[in-house]
């Protein structure tokens, strides 16, 4: 079992999370402007990258989201930190 | 020297000491240039080279390799071939595949193992029991074979389930596709690559790619850690890693890589004659020829390129077998590991030109990806060989996520990947 980092609830099991997305996949502004490739890579492209990653986690049992970095090959994992609305 | 394999040259090898037998494949240098170059010696690319030669007469081709073939996801999975999915687009792609497999062995001269013992997929409450009916019309329709079971039909085929009065996953009916079944995985690579070879196809190992040739806007060969190949079409078939090949050549994909883990048991008499599947215990079971139990389940819910998983996952897996066959309590697990699959959105591969002209994609196939090796061959290979897609492959072209047009088998047919 892997231990995740809430950063409003402290260390818990990774079941009790809940994988988000990329860190900083701003949703793009300007609705009937944006062209069907830009909604694509929003809604569905994902960096996917091998090594260090950031990422949007939810903590399940506590329902927030906050902001995670990782490295996806060794699976080391520093402790969550909050989301502050400027996450690019 | 012996190249066919037959009773016949058993025979004769066998009395002259096993001398004469031909390597199975070559392991040549690679040629500053050829036709068409493939990213990955799994399944899919190996069988994208045999169909260029056999379909399409195109044998200047090199396959490239950074580990040894058939070493990721073709010798991590649970072989399992079936092709019960809902959408008209996933059976057509799908069957093509297991009707490839059915002639395989005689058409590679390699024994791949085949085994139809069918595969079943179990309903647990009588509500779903509708839902099995819908799928297994779909089937049906779609011109697969497709059997929908009353609990006593289950009951007579797979005796050794937990049909007690407090099981956990009661058994109302199932769904079975007799055609479905198993093959040897690591055959299935080793007879592709020897076919390939034979065609004059190379095969590199041991050889990674670092970079793409772009020139004028298209891919024009790879940069590798044996040198520059140049080749004006470029296939790639690599599974977990197409992210990573995507962002050297500029561009993301809709997909997510993830481990998928898989366990054996130590082997035992035969004891389970079909594939089975409880979806509500995310646990599937085959008994390999070797007599070991081959089980899997759900993806690791974490993202990762770690080729180890995680033990969340694997501990619902054997849960859920035991729950399914309490006979199996005292089996002692013999190897568990994991091999990191590409998930689409909505769980259907992706087959189709790249946004870098001139390279190939064939991947997302998420957990599925064995059972479709012989399609995902002869689709990238006639993408390679005329530029067009089949008429198989076009639905899942990667403009699907710009113009809408997904294929959800997650929804569709309820399986995972």
């Amino acid at each position: 079992m892997q231990i995740f980092t809430c950063p409003f609830c402290g260390p818990r099991p990774e079941t009790e999370f809940h994988f988000g997305g990329d860190l900083g996949n701003a949703r793009p502004e300007g609705f009937r402007a944006v062209s069907d490739d830009e909604w694509s890579r929003y809604l569905y492209h994902r960096r996917n990258e091998k090594g260090a990653v950031r990422e949007v986690w939810m903590h399940m049992t506590c329902g927030e989201l906050f902001a995670m970095e990782r490295d996806s090959v060794t699976m080391e994992a520093a402790p969550g930190h909050a989301l502050h609305g400027d996450a690019p | 020297m012996t190249r066919r394999y037959s009773a016949f040259s058993l025979l004769r090898e066998g009395l002259s000491g096993q001398k004469g037998w031909e390597p199975a494949w070559r392991s040549p240098d690679p040629k500053p240039r050829y036709d068409v170059v493939i990213i990955g010696a799994g399944g899919h690319g190996l069988a994208t080279a045999y169909y260029l030669a056999k379909n399409h007469g195109i044998t200047n081709v090199a396959v490239i390799e950074k580990g040894w073939l058939g070493g990721g996801n073709t010798g991590r999975n649970t072989t399992v071939i079936r092709s019960n999915y809902f959408y008209p687009e996933s059976v057509a792609l799908y069957d093509l595949a297991l009707r490839l497999y059915e002639g395989l062995s005689r058409d590679l001269n390699y024994n791949i193992m085949l085994s139809q013992r069918g595969m079943l997929n179990l309903v647990h409450f009588p509500a779903d029991m509708e839902m099995a009916a819908r799928l297994t019309n779909a089937m049906q329709i779609n011109g697969v074979d497709a059997e929908l079971l009353d609990r006593d039909q289950v009951r007579a085929m797979l005796p050794i389930y937990n049909y007690g009065p407090d099981a956990r996953y009661p058994v109302a009916g199932g769904v079975l596709q007799p055609r479905g079944g198993i093959a040897r995985h690591d055959a299935v690579a080793w007879g592709y690559a020897r076919a390939a070879s034979r065609a004059g196809v190379d095969i590199i190992q041991q050889c990674e790619v670092q970079d793409f040739i772009i020139e004028g806007g298209r891919c024009r060969g790879l940069h590798t850690t044996k040198g520059e190949i140049r080749a004006d079409r470029v296939g790639m078939a690599v599974a977990g890693h197409s992210s990573v090949m995507a962002a050297k050549a500029g561009f993301s994909l809709p997909l997510i890589s993830y481990a998928l883990q898989a366990c054996v048991s130590e082997p035992v008499k035969p004891i389970l004659d079909c594939t089975v599947i409880a979806p509500g215990a995310a646990t599937y079971a085959s008994q390999s020829d070797k007599g070991e139990l081959v089980v899997g389940g759900a993806l690791d819910r974490v993202p990762s390129y770690g080729q180890r998983g995680n033990l969340p996952v694997l501990q619902g897996v054997v849960a859920g077998l035991i729950e399914m066959f309490p006979i199996f309590r005292q089996l002692k697990l013999m190897r568990q590991w994991a091999g990191i699959v590409d998930v689409a959105p909505d769980s259907s591969p992706i087959i189709g030109e790249s946004p870098l002209p001139g390279l190939f994609l064939n991947c997302g196939w998420g957990t599925g990806g064995f059972k479709a090796i012989p399609a995902g061959g002869t689709l990238l290979a006639h993408l390679l060989a005329t530029g067009q897609h089949h008429d198989i492959s076009r639905p899942f072209d990667l403009d699907r996520f710009a113009n809408g047009r997904l294929i959800d088998e997650a929804a569709g047919s309820g399986i995972a990947h």
